[in-house]
């Protein structure tokens, strides 16, 4: 993890989405005229955040298993990045929202989950912060966090599906990927994707480092 | 004499207002097509600042981590 050139790749990659995001061709279609952009950047972030906790959740179930404290660690860092990403694709989808839904908020399932997830991994957080006993703090919290997760993939990307929604591919909407997902976005924007899942590895993994530095320092 | 001298005053005078009518073609890459070349380089300036403080951060702490 700690070699520099898969951290160079994440830049470059992310780099080059900016420019071929913003100067790339784009399919041309009425309300989202040109912010369909926002696929390359809002999108991102959120398959950031699911990546992010689920190495969070592997992280836990590798520590109920070997009850290594690294690994405890690395599950909360990986939440608390993913947490970042989660507030980044909130802001720009309500900024998104108010121009092609006219609300930033509207009663979107897809929205209302989301927010129930990260209340709810704002709650992992409280509760690791509200237990004093080391090693009970990490057990329970990962054991939290393997619960946690499945919920959230049922909020974020089952139940929209099953009800109306207002985003691509959810309740009866066609997919970005059957009709407005043409040729031209796809490279694009899994350059992105992939990207930000290395830039946000990254950010986790100096966090982890860092961590472990103060470990060191404070048990002398 | 002053025959060409109004001439020639003349042909500066429609050399100016041809300039002021026509296009004059500068730099103009990065004016073109509504000036987003502006907002890409605005972005990618941002970004790249991200990336070299995430790096310098990098190895800060791999300084840190190797003075144990």
């Amino acid at each position: 993890m700690k070699k520099i050139w898969w951290k160079i790749l994440a830049v470059l990659m992310v780099a080059i989405s900016i420019v071929a995001g913003l100067l790339g061709p784009v399919p041309e279609l009425p309300i989202l005229n040109e912010t369909i952009r926002n696929v390359y950047f809002h999108v991102p972030m959120w398959f950031t955040m699911v990546f992010l906790y689920l190495i969070s959740v592997i992280y836990s179930i590798k520590y109920l298993s070997t009850t290594n404290r690294n690994f405890d660690i690395m599950a909360v860092e990986a939440v608390n990045t993913g947490i970042l990403f989660c507030v980044c694709g909130l802001l720009t989808g309500m900024l998104w929202a108010n121009i092609t839904w006219g609300d930033p908020w509207p009663n979107d399932p897809k929205l209302n989950g989301s927010a129930i997830a990260t209340l709810m991994y704002l709650a992992y957080l409280v509760l690791r912060n509200s237990l004093e006993e080391e090693q009970k703090r990490a057990k329970i919290s990962a054991i939290y966090n393997i619960f946690a997760f499945p919920i959230m993939l049922v909020l974020l990307y089952i139940l929209p599906k099953m009800t109306d929604s207002l985003h691509p591919g959810n309740g009866g909407n066609s997919t970005f990927g059957d009709l407005d997902m043409d040729n031209n976005i796809r490279p694009i924007f899994y350059t992105a994707v992939i990207g930000w899942i290395l830039i946000g590895s990254w950010i986790t993994s100096l966090r982890y480092r860092v961590r472990l530095i103060e470990d060191k320092k404070n048990s002398f | 004499m002053k025959k060409y001298i109004s001439a020639f005053l003349i042909f500066m005078m429609s050399l100016g207002q041809l300039f002021a009518q026509g296009k004059i073609e500068m730099a103009d890459g990065l004016r073109a097509e509504g000036k987003i070349y502006v907002v890409v380089l605005v972005m990618l300036v941002i970004f790249s600042a991200v990336a070299v403080y995430l790096f310098t951060i990098d190895r800060k702490i791999t300084k840190l981590e190797n003075d144990k």
